[in-house]
């Protein structure tokens, strides 16, 4: 990709965390043409992952989610577009249609459209009231009023964002039941071992949780009141949260006749089949060893957006994605290092009852670890990863083997 | 209004306006004082806010619990007076002390943080 002119203008669609990324990078790297940075919602961008866990808990406003005051957008010259939805991509002309027929020029594009949650299907009762999603601030806003003590809340799926929001509701004095229609939680995305160590933890603090069960129907007259779920049982519910995946938001790039494939394709430079457009975060995949990808973590979003304005800079040297990851649940902080896929044996480090990780190997590569309140293990972990080493299994999963011995 | 003074890693200085209540690490990435980073909301998850606390104040920012501490430890260029910025709370008793800094007559420089090599410690040579 050639360096864009200095005079040159960047559109990017999705004021998430990447598309704010690539924005400020573009500054940091001395880009002066203008910038213009298109959100659907009416808030400036604005970090996720507090929603599901101090936002929602009531310990954080709104304000500390924001990346940056307003200001910054002003004094960087970055013409922040909230509560725009661009219609269309012209792609001859290089202009972005918006809802109130205008049109923007670019001489390079940036797609930043992130995700949306997958609904549940209309069949099964999803139009009631009372049922609710977790992506956005608007999501969370909607939801804060049901939280309140003794309230039945079913959560239907045993990723990290039911399990947060079970943990969230149980903390706050709530009855939980938690589904998963798997035959385990976090089964996409985490070891057996890992899983065990959540079910005990989330069944320590009395959330019910049933897997391999799914929601049959949910009843009620405008309003969610009771679910029958497939394991036969029927139950009263005060409200229902879904986390149950998302869909790349791949519609736009899809009508401009863009390569889509788990997402809106790229190559490592995160170059669409388009060479004026980009594309980075939620929205896109991109090769990994063999394969193609999506990674659904803050750390891709901001590094393969700081890839992608380099690359608008001229700088070719390409995305390497680092994958890492953390959840809160209770008194439990899980950190994620590397990505476990293909693994063929996990090894668990068992420092006490609570403070376990479990490191992925495939032979004798080391892919990734769990490590469950174990900071140091965490971040040894990321060390050996990104310096593409493996310790020997034996080491790992002697609890006295020095960790520092490891690096 | 507490007043906090980063030295960031090229030696650029920044002397901030912080709230009470908000961390280090909030009141530098609202600034953005480049280097420190704010990748994990401030859940002492990820270690892109570590910073250097001038000696004068060390003691007075308080000891990092044991989740931060064990962060440290193996974190890239860790020194004496590393700290994660996220786990530093701006407080009452610090912005009375950074004003009697502040006035003129007084020779003590103001609590000054200074960024290691964020680069180096994202992994980047």
């Amino acid at each position: 990709m050639e360096q864009i002119g200095d005079k040159d203008p960047v559109i990017i669609i999705g004021a998430g965390q990447a598309g704010f990324s690539v924005s400020t990078k573009l500054r940091d790297l001395g880009h002066s043409g203008p910038i213009t940075l298109i959100g659907d919602e009416p808030q400036p961008p604005y970090q996720r992952p507090p929603l599901s866990k101090a936002y929602l808990l009531g310990e954080m406003s709104e304000e500390r989610l924001y990346f940056r005051p307003r200001s910054f957008y002003e004094e960087r010259s970055i013409d922040l577009r909230l509560g725009t939805a661009a219609e269309h991509i012209d792609r001859a002309k290089r202009e972005v249609r918006l809802p109130d027929g205008t049109s923007l020029p670019y001489a390079r594009l940036v797609l930043a459209t992130g995700a949306r949650p997958r609904q549940l299907p209309a069949a099964i009762g999803s139009a009631l009231s009372g049922i609710y999603y977790v992506r956005n601030l608007a999501d969370i806003d909607a939801m804060k009023s049901e939280f309140d003590a003794g309230r039945h809340v079913l959560v239907i799926g045993g990723g990290y964002i039911g399990l947060e929001a079970a943990a969230v509701a149980s903390k706050l004095g709530l009855r939980v039941t938690l589904i998963e229609a798997a035959p385990r939680i976090l089964q996409r995305v985490a070891s057996a071992e890992t899983a065990e160590y959540f079910r005990r933890l989330h069944r320590e603090h009395d959330v019910d949780l049933r897997e391999g069960v799914g929601l049959e129907l949910l009843g009620g007259g405008d309003r969610v009141r009771r679910a029958r779920l497939t394991d036969g049982s029927e139950m009263p519910v005060d409200f229902v949260i879904a986390g149950i995946g998302v869909h790349p938001n791949v519609e736009l790039a899809e009508s401009a006749g863009l390569s889509i494939d788990n997402g809106i394709s790229v190559d490592a430079c995160c170059r669409t089949s388009d060479p004026d457009i980009l594309a980075v975060g939620d929205c896109a995949s991109f090769p990994w060893n063999d394969a193609r990808i999506r990674l659904e973590c803050v750390g891709h979003a901001i590094d393969q957006a700081e890839a992608a304005a380099r690359s608008i800079m001229g700088e070719m040297q390409g995305y390497r994605a680092r994958p890492w990851f953390w959840s809160d649940q209770f008194d439990v902080k899980l950190q994620i290092a590397g990505l476990s896929l293909g693994y063929d044996a996990v090894v668990a480090r068992v420092a006490s009852d609570v403070v376990k990780s479990f490191w992925y190997f495939r032979g004798l590569d080391l892919l990734a670890v769990d490590a469950m309140n174990d900071p140091r293990v965490y971040m040894v972990a990321k060390r050996l990863i990104e310096a593409g080493k493996s310790p020997s299994r034996e080491a790992v999963g002697d609890p006295g083997t020095d960790l520092k011995s490891l690096l | 209004m507490p007043r906090i003074s980063i030295v960031a890693k090229d030696g650029a200085h920044f002397d901030i306006d912080a709230t009470v209540g908000s961390s280090v690490m909030e009141n530098a990435v609202r600034n953005s004082v480049p280097g420190i980073v704010d990748e994990c909301g401030g859940a002492c998850a990820c270690a892109t806010c570590h910073v250097y606390v001038d000696d004068a104040w060390i003691d007075r920012v308080g000891q990092p619990r044991s989740a931060e501490q064990d962060m440290l430890e193996f974190g890239y260029d860790v020194k004496p007076n590393s700290r994660l910025s996220c786990q530093i709370k701006v407080t009452e008793e610090q912005s009375q002390q950074s004003l009697r800094r502040s006035r003129p007559t007084t020779h003590r420089r103001p609590p000054s943080m200074s960024s290691p090599r964020a680069a180096s410690l994202r992994g980047r040579a």
